[in-house]
């Protein structure tokens, strides 16, 4: 059995514990807004915060979950009003949109360590993140515009 | 491949058939179109009359309450094609965009084509938009017409209300009257001026943009049903390959796998069948994918295990280096050659590329009493129809296929072979059933691009422009695919790039070699311009410099006079991508116009570089569209490569939506650098070597173009293309740049396996 806390609701699991928490928030709590793009941490897809740091949910075993909370995109605000998503929107940021949760969970990690990031910042925190549609200069320019607005 | 026409599209007013079980109320005006725009020869008498009743989807619909349904017929992969079609409806009617609900179509061929590829949603789609919104319009306007007793031609819409003289009425209050009037005849319609659109040409957010930034989008591997079970598909290494035996027992073990199925081997040709294997069926998709793993199968790899991409190269490079069958033979090379003189040869090389969209394939599919139900991020469900209904042996009625959003497409999600795995699955196990690929069944088991090699040689005039020039491609085709044995390329794909090369040389020839297909051959973003679009503007850049001239300068002197160029009186069997040569000439003057504009906004010859930096230029028409690169290169002294910046100057005509047509050429920088810096799939023993990101990575954010200023030039040409031909200009400006930075000359991708120290 594993408790953990899933944007702020109690949750209890008691089948295999190895299940990355992707799948299990995916298939299990039908939560589907953090992607599946790779399975081995390589893509930034399936992005969500665990205690507040992004982490790539899809090697991430639920065993070690005990009593951590993890926080998915559609808990990042309750309303999808949090800075980053609204510079996302304001910058028709997305094209096919996939890879976008999970681009904006490790954004909100990056602006929670460094609130006014430069370039290199951006590109050394977001480089795990792929968008195949090649959203980059967009991505990094909300993330500017967020930081700003939030500062 | 044949022409598209829209003829033949009938736009019929159906409000009071019934439509109950729909979004739509007993109340509304419902407009139905049967778009003749299509790939095939097409009779319109072969249309039901009542396939709208029959099949309750329909274009336009507007509810008493005033609000206008669209249906979005095309499938949404981020170029924003589900919010730029019905901006026209919307516009030609004079609709209030926030009364507007966008309605995703399932596959139904009274739609004409739905195959969102090719790039041709706007340009096959813009007209029928128009007349569409323009009909609705006009019905809207007789029905206020009527009730004021004042001519139809005095009133007209404005902001979801029709005016005249000071009175308003709004849609729903019409819409009673209205959807009792005949459409009006397609000569009858008239269209706004451009300047009175609200939408066209304006920035407009994409629909689904809120839900993407909350995670609330549904893409195909998001898609869930009550019942429904996870299946994985172990697939033979090599294509082809059959089951023998396998053993399942430690599979069975794992948590979470209730059984597992073997899918009988395709039979060539493939086309979109299911390739086969052994799949895992479990209640979540983990223990699906880690039940595969513990399968013991013994497989017969059958006659492509002797695939070695290796000797494969040396094969294709031996075809490139004879003569080949001839798609193009201006003037007369040999005799030229035989002039002897300044003679320059070249070889190029671009490997295998695998589409890696974001988002792996997924299907889910609910077999029932002999019909099927599929929910899939496909680019094409008439498709999904197909290949499921003869997979199945069923009628092509009995296939609904709905279109979830598509993380990604690229070319490889208008191939359904997951959704007939999926419909076979559902049928076997009697409920519903979900195929999600993982990231290594995507790369390994992709509809790969063609492997090519290319032969080039051109002999200098005094003036240092060629007075020859032989161009050689050699590449499994498409057409393997589909036909079993096919070794020369089509039409389709010489005129991507070869067999339209616009310059001016009196003498020209363009051949294709033949080249067996081991592996599943398909078309990926751009196609067959990738690797034609990178020898001939590597070559075009390397006469440059052995004549001593400023390759820009050099590359518009080539394009020689502004001229329409006739390949049809060359004797050259020329689809031009489907758009008919009167609209869409092939026309140097445009070409000339985005490579200046590209020059001048690059700084070319002006700009101060720091050292290490060069820039290179190329442009290229492909999709109908014009495109001109310039890229800055920086290469320092380890050796390493970045992209400061680029400039993309394209001439697509007319414009919907320009700044989602800005984003697409913004990311076909970033495709172009993922394939040139870095793409690579290779066979060995039939099997393909790369799995997953580590070993077949794509462009991140730090090695991607840093910069990319697109420019779009306005005209009132017909709209052409907008998602693919950014990318094939985008490599050899890359490694033209870099030539001029180093000295090197790359003539075969992609740029990893260089080193620029």
């Amino acid at each position: 059995m594993v408790k953990l806390t899933v944007n702020g609701v109690e949750r209890e699991f008691d089948g295999d514990p190895q299940i990355p928490l992707l799948w299990y928030l995916r298939d299990i709590l039908s939560l589907t807004g953090s992607k599946f793009g790779c399975g081995m941490g390589l893509c930034g897809c399936c992005t969500v915060h665990l205690d507040g740091t992004p982490a790539r949910s899809c090697v991430t075993p639920l065993e070690g979950l005990e009593g951590k909370s993890v926080v998915t995109i559609e808990a990042l605000s309750a309303d999808g009003s949090h800075p980053l998503q609204a510079a996302w929107r304001e910058n028709n940021t997305p094209q096919c949109g996939y890879c976008q949760p999970g681009q904006i969970m490790q954004a909100a990690g990056l602006l929670a360590d460094k609130p006014s990031p430069s370039d290199e910042d951006i590109d050394s925190s977001m480089q795990g993140n792929i968008c195949r549609c090649g959203t980059y200069q967009r991505i990094r320019a909300s993330i500017h515009q967020a930081a700003k607005e939030m500062a | 491949m044949t022409h598209r026409t829209d003829t033949t599209t009938r736009i019929e007013n159906v409000s009071r058939r019934n439509f109950l079980g729909t979004m739509l109320s007993a109340g509304a005006m419902i407009l139905a179109v049967r778009c003749g725009v299509t790939e095939e020869a097409f009779d319109p008498k072969d249309i039901p009359a009542e396939s709208a009743a029959f099949n309750p989807d329909v274009f336009l619909g507007i509810e008493p309450d005033g609000a206008v349904y669209i249906v979005a017929h095309r499938s949404e992969m981020g170029t924003g094609s589900k919010t730029s079609l019905p901006m026209i409806v919307a516009d030609e009617l004079g609709a209030d965009w926030n009364k507007v609900v966008i309605q995703q179509a399932i596959g139904d061929p009274k739609y004409g084509d739905q195959n969102t590829d090719g790039s041709r949603s706007i340009r096959w789609f813009y007209s029928v938009m128009r007349e569409t919104g323009a009909t609705a319009r006009m019905m809207l306007e007789q029905a206020a017409a009527n009730r004021w007793g004042v001519p139809a031609a005095e009133v007209k819409t404005e902001l979801h209300e029709v005016v005249h003289d000071g009175k308003r009425l709004g849609f729903g209050e019409l819409v009673a009257d209205a959807a009792k009037l005949d459409a009006p005849a397609k000569d009858a319609l008239h269209f706004k001026d451009p300047s009175e659109y609200s939408y066209v040409g304006h920035e407009m957010p994409v629909d689904d943009l809120d839900d993407i930034c909350t995670g609330a989008a549904v893409f195909g591997q998001d898609f869930q049903l009550d019942g429904m079970v996870y299946c994985s598909i172990e697939h033979a290494p090599a294509l082809g390959g059959k089951v023998v035996s396998y053993d399942d027992k430690a599979a069975l073990e794992q948590w979470g796998v209730e059984q597992t199925v073997e899918l009988p081997a395709f039979t060539p040709p493939h086309v979109f069948q299911a390739l086969g294997g052994v799949a895992v069926i479990a209640n979540n998709t983990w223990s699906a994918f880690e039940g595969r793993k513990k399968l013991k199968i013994e497989w017969d790899l059958g006659a492509n295990a002797a695939y070695n991409s290796d000797s494969y190269k040396r094969d294709l490079q031996k075809t490139a280096r004879r003569k080949g069958k001839v798609v193009r033979d201006v003037g007369n090379v040999d005799r030229e050659f035989r002039k002897g003189g300044k003679v320059l040869e070249a070889e190029y090389y671009v490997p295998h590329l695998a589409h890696a969209p974001m988002e792996p394939p997924a299907a889910v599919a609910d077999y029932k009493d002999g019909k099927v139900t599929i929910w899939s991020c496909t680019q094409n469900p008439q498709a999904v129809q197909d290949a499921v209904s003869a997979s199945l042996g069923i009628e092509k009625s009995d296939v609904t296929a709905h279109v979830t959003l598509l993380g990604g497409g690229f070319g490889r999600k208008s191939k359904p072979d997951y959704c007939c795995e999926a419909a076979l699955l559902s049928r076997e196990l009697g409920k519903p059933v979900k195929v999600a690929w993982s990231r290594e069944d995507d790369i390994q088991f992709d509809y790969f691009h063609a492997v090519a090699a290319l032969y080039l040689k051109a002999r200098l005039g005094g003036d240092g422009k060629p007075t020859a020039w032989l161009q050689r491609s050699v590449f499994p085709p498409i057409g393997s695919t589909f036909a079993e044995g096919t070794t020369y390329a089509g039409a389709g794909e010489m005129g991507m790039g070869f067999s339209d090369v616009p310059f001016d040389i009196p003498n020209h020839r363009a051949e294709n070699g033949p080249a067996p297909a081991h592996v599943r051959i398909g078309w990926m973003r751009s196609v067959a311009n990738i690797y034609h679009a990178f020898a001939v503007h590597s070559f075009l850049d390397e006469l440059a410099h052995a004549a001593g001239r400023d390759p820009a300068e050099y590359l518009l002197d080539v394009l020689g006079e502004d001229r329409h160029i006739d390949l049809t009186a060359q004797g050259v069997d020329y689809p031009n991508m489907g758009g008919p040569i009167e609209e869409y000439p092939l026309d140097t003057g445009r070409l000339r116009a985005v490579i200046e504009r590209a020059r001048d906004e690059s700084g070319w010859g002006k700009r101060e570089l720091p050292k290490g930096h060069a820039l290179g230029i190329a442009a290229h028409r492909s999709f109908l569209t014009y495109v001109a690169n310039v890229v800055e290169v920086a290469v320092d002294d380890a050796g390493t490569i970045t992209i400061p910046r680029v400039d993309t100057v394209v001439d697509a005509g007319l414009t919907v939506h320009p700044e989602r047509c800005r984003a697409q050429f913004e990311g076909a920088a970033v495709f172009g650098a993922s394939l040139a810096l870095m793409g690579e799939i290779t066979a060995t023993g039939g099997k393909i070597d790369q799995s997953n990101f580590h070993d077949y990575p794509v462009a991140r954010i730090h090695q991607a173009p840093q910069q990319v200023n697109v420019y779009m030039i306005e005209n009132d040409h017909p709209p052409a293309g907008i998602g693919e031909p950014g990318v094939p200009p985008f490599a050899p400006a890359l490694t033209n740049a870099i030539f001029a930075a180093t000295g090197k000359r790359i003539r075969e991708l992609p740029l990893s396996k260089h080193s620029l120290a």
